[in-house]
């Protein structure tokens, strides 16, 4: 008999704002974050548009006693550990990370009762630091192996390498809310997020934790995060009207736009949450993964047919035990990319046949762009706040939706969301929400 | 009642060969993989060696060569260990596999940088007025000297991918990045995919190599490496007074896993069962481990309970024992906690432990599933591979390493230890299937 769970904080940082509200006022108000570059030169780019930087800052977001710490951490370590505090904050969670004093405070859970799965993407060298230190073993712009392993790597800061390191997102937020339970970082592109809520889940079902930290985070505003994005060859080249330039499942899609973006979400079980008289957002009713496989272009996009998508989609229901007809709307990953969309389309098709008419399918990602592991849990923290709200936000940039993909009202007020992820080399992930 | 999961295939790529007998020959012979750095110049780094695994072409295990052209050397690795393990389970010849039954979960790092045109492109974009990369420089160098692919490649679920694309899973998939304790993380978690009943069969384990110029400038500037160029094959000493840092390596280890009720339906051949797996985090700090061990040995514990078994049950801890200073002390004392409550027996009652670390060098993220496969070996072969490099015993490190030579003895029960920088800490506890 696996434990119920519910979402009791959600911790978003994008270009639309810092904070759930900032994040549901923007969606609201069919606001797009979407601009020309800023962060560096983008000229020399065929996509030169992206999600505005986040404009939070890391130190407004930890104990000061970890303010040294901050100076190890790359922007996507920076983005989680804020989410991480937002969302910790609303759940009503005293840490060591939200409390100056938590022991004197009484801790909600207990280190050892607390799990952490945040999910990350490959993070990029800041280049500027980098490349100071690899100019200088460059003498005649040739780089110079030998003098760099003599005495160029000394330039670099000794704690260099972990900035960089993937699950330094989840040591972060551990430290900072002493959570010492099982804890996990998922690399899965833009499954990494959703993949990450899943294990939270499970181990809270299994017993083995009472509350998590789950969600993801990204950087891509870095020259090598941003080239790898136009080289998966899903990227908009429509530079003169960002705000359009994404599409999600109109006709017309014609490439996605990538943003710095994090999200993490507190799940607790409902038998703690009753306990300490917390509130939960949503229920988390059901999860599934599962992994495309389109041989043709080694998994850039789903197979034209969603069949590895509706897998996922399939696991979750039959996880939350209710028929496809009790979806009162869905997220998918709606990245704006054709082929992607399609595939989406034709998985969401399968599963709910002619109810999908009137089934909203919405897309954060026309405002917030794709923010890959930073993406899963903001759309299940925005269908959160939709369940709550019993409202749904406009949908964006779609004047000629995909067949089928046409509803934009529920059919009651909404009572069960589904979200879905996926991802760059084919991972997928759903979960199925209800109304607390 | 809990559902029970077995291992019905194992295969590895690693410095000291690319099957499963020869490497397994080459530990209990207590060989070693490291020598000078050939992937790169680095002649001039204050580490000059690695464990690097050579003569390797993953083309002669794969049947949709199509679906690979052009991968990274860590997806090359991977590939070659899960057709290996995937051969050995039999899997490929059963018709009643079904494919949305089965996941992947792995522990594999990134792909290695295409560093000569990375170092290029961002000296070509390096502007010295402003201090600064510029842009527009950079982005005209990128996009002459890089090839998408190599830079896509590079993603760190891309082994899962390839392995998916070649073996056919639609189940759930997953890649996990958690340092040094990867692998090991990722085969537990597969085991708890299978034990709720979200999957039959899954692939799970790790690929990787840091073996390249910022890769090795990484853990030379952290210090972790062991420096001992003039002796690389000595150089990685677990436990002795005199280590002084980890032997980079490179591989990868993958194993099948099936609920048991799967692998007896096909009449699969059993190797061992997966019957407990621990997993905790430190929270202390992100440079060093806990200075009591408490969450390694809270994560052993866990293993213990999960499996039902008490300290005494165990015959064979596979250790982290990477050769830094740190870990090997700080295991030691970690095992101790658990394992040594007994002052009438050697040891206090700990079981043997050997670091094959020592002959490998260190996989980074592969490393917990390379050493998974070997406590399933010496369960088979009833024999425990022994700590190379034994010298000065440290008074820090006083338990029973396996020193220099192979044991035969009686294998049952094994633990297999993997610690992340970051505060990760992950058991496994493997039996024999009976």
């Amino acid at each position: 008999m696996k434990r119920r769970v519910s979402i009791t904080g959600i911790g978003l940082v994008s270009g639309l704002g810092t904070g759930l509200d900032e994040h549901w006022q923007g969606l609201m108000a069919g606001r797009s974050s979407i601009g020309p570059i800023t962060a560096f030169d983008a000229s020399g780019f065929p996509c030169r548009i992206a999600a505005a930087s986040p404009t939070a800052q890391i130190k407004d977001f930890v104990p000061k006693s970890y303010r040294k710490a901050t100076k190890v951490m790359a922007r996507d370590i920076e983005l989680a550990v804020i989410a991480a505090d937002l969302a910790a904050r609303q759940a009503g969670l005293i840490t060591p990370g939200t409390h100056d004093d938590a022991a004197a405070a009484g801790r909600t859970y207990a280190a050892e009762r607390t799990a952490c799965h945040i999910g990350a993407s490959l993070i990029a060298a800041e280049l500027d630091e980098l490349t100071y230190a690899l100019h200088k073993s460059a003498p005649n712009g040739q780089f110079d192996i030998h003098h760099w392993g003599r005495e160029g790597m000394q330039s670099l800061t000794p704690l260099w390498l972990l900035k960089y390191l993937p699950n330094m997102l989840a040591c972060h937020v551990t430290i900072v809310h002493d959570s010492r339970g099982p804890s996990n970082t998922i690399t899965c592109a833009e499954a990494s997020g959703s993949l990450s809520m899943g294990e939270s889940l499970r181990v809270i079902q299994r017993g083995a934790a009472d509350c998590g930290f789950c969600g993801g985070a990204t950087a891509r505003m870095n020259l090598m995060s941003f080239i790898r994005d136009v080289f998966t060859g899903r990227m908009t080249v429509e530079n003169d009207h960002p705000a359009s330039a994404v599409r999600p499942f109109d006709v017309s899609a014609a490439g996605t736009a990538v943003g710095d973006g994090a999200s993490i979400l507190i799940l607790e079980s409902n038998e703690t949450l009753e306990k300490r008289g917390g509130k939960a957002l949503a229920e988390v009713m059901g999860f599934g993964a599962s992994q495309s496989l389109n041989r043709a272009n080694r998994n850039t996009s789903p197979a034209p047919d969603g069949r590895g998508v509706r897998l996922a989609i399939e696991a979750a229901l039959r996880d939350a035990a209710i028929p496809a007809g009790e979806i009162d709307f869905i997220i998918p990953t709606g990245l704006g990319h054709a082929p992607s969309d399609q595939a989406e389309a034709a998985a969401l098709l399968a599963v709910f046949g002619d109810a999908l008419a009137q089934t909203p399918v919405l897309s954060p990602k026309a405002s917030i762009g794709n923010t890959v592991a930073g993406a899963g849990a903001m759309d299940v923290g925005i269908a959160a706040r939709c369940l709550a709200e019993g409202v749904l936000p406009p949908i964006m940039n779609r004047a000629h939706a995909l067949p089928g993909l046409g509803a934009t009202r529920p059919k009651r007020a909404p009572l069960y969301a589904l979200c879905v992820s996926s991802g760059l080399c084919g991972q997928n992930a759903a979960v199925v929400l209800k109304k607390a | 009642m809990s559902t029970r999961i077995v291992i019905t295939g194992i295969g590895w790529v690693t410095p000291l060969g690319h099957d499963i007998e020869t490497v397994w020959r080459n530990l209990l012979d207590g060989k070693a993989g490291a020598s000078a750095t050939e992937r790169f110049d680095a002649s001039t780094f204050p580490t000059a060696f690695s464990s690097q695994v050579k003569n390797y072409d993953y083309r002669r295990f794969v049947t949709r060569q199509d679906c690979h052209e052009g991968v990274g050397l860590n997806t090359a690795f991977a590939l070659g260990a899960a057709t290996q393990a995937w051969n050995m389970s039999g899997l490929g010849a059963f018709a009643g596999l079904k494919t949305e039954r089965m996941g992947i979960y792995l522990g594999s790092g990134e792909g290695s940088l295409d560093s000569d045109n990375y170092f290029a492109t961002n000296i070509a974009g390096w502007d010295e007025a402003k201090q600064a990369v510029d842009g527009a420089k950079w982005a005209a160098t990128a996009f002459r000297k890089f090839t998408p692919r190599k830079e896509t490649e590079q993603e760190p679920n891309q082994p899962l991918n390839h392995i998916a694309m070649e073996l056919g899973a639609e189940g759930p998939c997953y890649n996990c990045l958690t340092a040094c304790a990867a692998s090991t993380q990722a085969i537990g978690e597969a085991f708890e995919i299978l034990r709720r009943g979200d999957a039959d069969v899954m692939i799970a384990g790790g690929a990787h190599t840091m073996i390249h110029p910022l890769g090795v400038t990484g853990f030379n500037r952290l210090t972790a490496l062991s420096d001992r160029n003039e002796s690389p094959a000595t150089a990685s000493r677990p436990f002795s007074l005199d280590r002084d840092g980890f032997v980079m390596g490179e591989g990868a280890g993958m194993l099948i896993l099936e609920t048991l009720e799967h692998a007896q339906s096909r009449g699969a051949t059993i190797l061992a069962e997966i019957c407990g797996y621990g997993s905790t985090a430190d929270a202390y700090r992100i440079t060093d481990i806990h200075p009591e061990g408490k969450g390694a040995a809270a994560a052993m514990r866990q293993g213990l309970s999960q499996a039902g078994l008490s300290p005494a049950d165990v015959h064979y801890i596979s250790a982290h024992g990477t050769s830094t200073k740190e870990n090997d002390s700080i295991e030691t004392k970690a095992i101790k906690a658990v394992f040594g409550g007994n002052p009438q027996a050697p040891f206090g009652g700990a079981p043997p432990i050997s670091s094959v670390k020592s002959s490998l060098g260190h996989l980074i993220a592969a490393a917990g599933a390379v050493e998974a496969i070997t406590c399933v070996l010496a369960i088979r072969d009833q024999v425990l591979p022994p700590t190379i490099n034994y010298g000065t015993p440290d008074p820090a490190c006083d338990l029973d390493y396996i020193p220099n030579v192979a044991r035969k003895t009686r294998v049952d029960v094994c633990m297999s230890n993997s610690f992340g920088f970051g505060g990760q800490n992950d058991s496994l506890v493997i039996r024999r299937h009976a």
